[in-house]
């Protein structure tokens, strides 16, 4: 009963928040420079790390496919597969769970330790909302940069892909043939779906992330409980919200 | 409980403050009882007590950064508990550890408050912060960051960017913990200067007695969560109250040594 009651008002704080900061909206265009080192630190400095792996599973999607599919004489569908898959799917998973350990880590240990010495307390009594300052620029970013970071991911997936067609050996199959088959089945409507549960996990991880940050108490120690929390918090949303906006989209 | 000095060359009006009747439980623990205190407008109203005491719980909920189990604290006419009050008193509190903005360098610390309420342009809020600074030598500090800074600086920086609100209410918690006696005298003697530069109402909570005597116009004792005396520092040099006494001139007595009582108190 009392991690029911824990939960719900997790839930309740996390929503209250988002209206919170939504509240601050027109004041937007004032935090521009806010706004963009955010961008900077939630897109820029995720950039490497989600090329890399999202190249990776596009180049080990290919393989096992291409390992399975020969049985049955379906190679030549390798490109929808792998297209398909890092759109719909493995693309916006795979960079919202990049952005919950990376961004997300980030977010909650500065914003814990923002609030454990006393610098949002700085802020109330400013009479400065901390939803304004600190969590609005964050969210507006976070919107902004994962369409982009999943469509960069999307595309190393696709090119690890048909690297790994074209230098296979029991595959062997030309860039050109693997792209042909990738657009076939495609649908603008796929590119789509698969943009808006990135941008629902990317503005869910960051609003979670923002909550636990702004409301540790203690000292150092609550400070890594607050992002080891928010981070397992976030992984399993991200995977529960997957579930739902998926069946909400098809 | 408005007063509008016509010297101050930074707040406009100040505000007295008003404690009825305030008791906050944490869990069940009451750490305040029933306080009530009455602070004038434009005085320095000292609050004193050992550590634990409450006079920081307190201090919060003067800011309404806490809210009371029970009683109300009022800002002139306006309930600190209200969130609104926040906008309605300009309300500055020099936290015990600074709470200088880490990312920031000591001129963003200080421009902050004036840029995000949008009080001027940029030129404008330059000389207010540099008019802040020069007050409190912080000049060849501008461009540092908080890690950078000692002590004593970062105490000095956050009363910079305390009185760079040009508050109506200047609140002090602890200001000279964890500064040498030089540097303590010298915080106070920034405190006396300010209240006379800015006849602004100030509420230092400190566990200092030399910086308390010195500065304070009135001052309270807080003992255990409850208000133990009120009156003037003079009333203070020769306390009649023995835990007042012992408070302001400890002696170390190996004969029946405090900590043996502190145990057991705590059975």
């Amino acid at each position: 009963m009392k991690q029911l009651t824990a939960i719900l008002e997790a839930i309740g704080s996390t929503a209250l928040l988002a209206v919170r900061a939504a509240r601050h909206l027109p004041t937007l265009r004032r935090q521009f420079p806010r706004f963009i080192e955010q961008c900077y630190l939630i897109g820029y400095t995720t950039m490497p790390i989600v090329t890399i792996l999202s190249f990776f599973i596009g180049a080990v999607l290919a393989l096992q496919s291409g390992y399975s599919m020969e049985n049955y004489g379906a190679k030549q569908f390798i490109g929808t597969l792998v297209g398909l898959s890092m759109v719909r799917e493995l693309g916006p998973v795979m960079v919202a769970i990049l952005l919950a350990g990376r961004v997300g880590s980030a977010i909650t240990a500065e914003l814990a330790s923002m609030k454990v010495y006393q610098e949002v307390d700085a802020l109330v009594t400013m009479n400065i909302p901390p939803e304004r300052m600190l969590v609005l620029p964050r969210l507006a970013a976070v919107l902004v940069m994962m369409p982009v970071l999943t469509t960069i991911g999307n595309l190393c997936g696709w090119y690890g892909g048909a690297l790994v067609c074209k230098y296979t050996a029991f595959i062997s199959i030309e860039p050109d043939s693997y792209f042909a088959t990738l657009k076939r089945y495609m649908e603008v409507k796929d590119v789509c779906d698969g943009l808006i549960k990135a941008e629902v996990f990317g503005f869910a991880i960051v609003l979670v992330c923002c909550n636990i940050g702004l409301n540790t108490r203690g000292g150092p120690r609550e400070i890594g409980g607050a992002v080891t929390k928010a981070v397992v918090i976030s992984l399993i949303l991200i995977l529960v919200l997957d579930y739902f906006v998926t069946k909400a989209l098809i | 409980m408005t007063s509008s000095p016509s010297t101050s060359p930074f707040a406009a009006k100040t505000f007295g403050v008003k404690i009825d009747r305030l008791t906050k439980r944490y869990n069940g623990v009451a750490v305040l009882k029933e306080v009530s205190l009455e602070v004038r407008p434009g005085e320095i109203f000292v609050i004193m007590g050992p550590s634990g005491s409450g006079k920081s719980v307190l201090l919060k909920h003067i800011a309404g950064l806490e809210l009371p189990t029970s009683g109300r604290v009022l800002i002139g006419e306006h309930d600190a508990a209200d969130a609104l009050a926040a906008a309605r008193v300009r309300l500055a509190l020099v936290f015990q550890a600074g709470a200088l903005f880490n990312s920031m360098s000591v001129y963003d610390n200080l421009a902050l408050y004036p840029r995000e309420h949008r009080l001027c342009n940029e030129a404008g809020i330059r000389e207010r912060v540099m008019r802040v600074l020069q007050i409190l030598s912080l000049e060849k500090a501008v461009a540092r960051f908080p890690s950078e800074l000692s002590g004593g600086m970062k105490k000095r920086v956050a009363i910079a960017r305390a009185l760079v609100m040009e508050p109506e209410l200047l609140l002090y918690d602890e200001p000279t913990s964890e500064l040498d006696p030089v540097m303590s005298a010298t915080i106070g003697e920034i405190i006396a200067t300010m209240r006379r530069h800015t006849a602004v109402t100030s509420i230092v909570v400190t566990h200092d007695p030399i910086i308390a005597l010195s500065i304070a116009d009135r001052m309270a004792f807080l003992m255990d969560g409850r208000i133990r005396a009120t009156g003037k520092p003079g009333e203070f040099q020769h306390p009649a109250d023995p835990a007042i006494a012992n408070f302001l001139n400890p002696t170390i007595d190996l004969e029946h040594p405090r900590f043996k009582q502190l145990e057991t108190d705590n059975e």
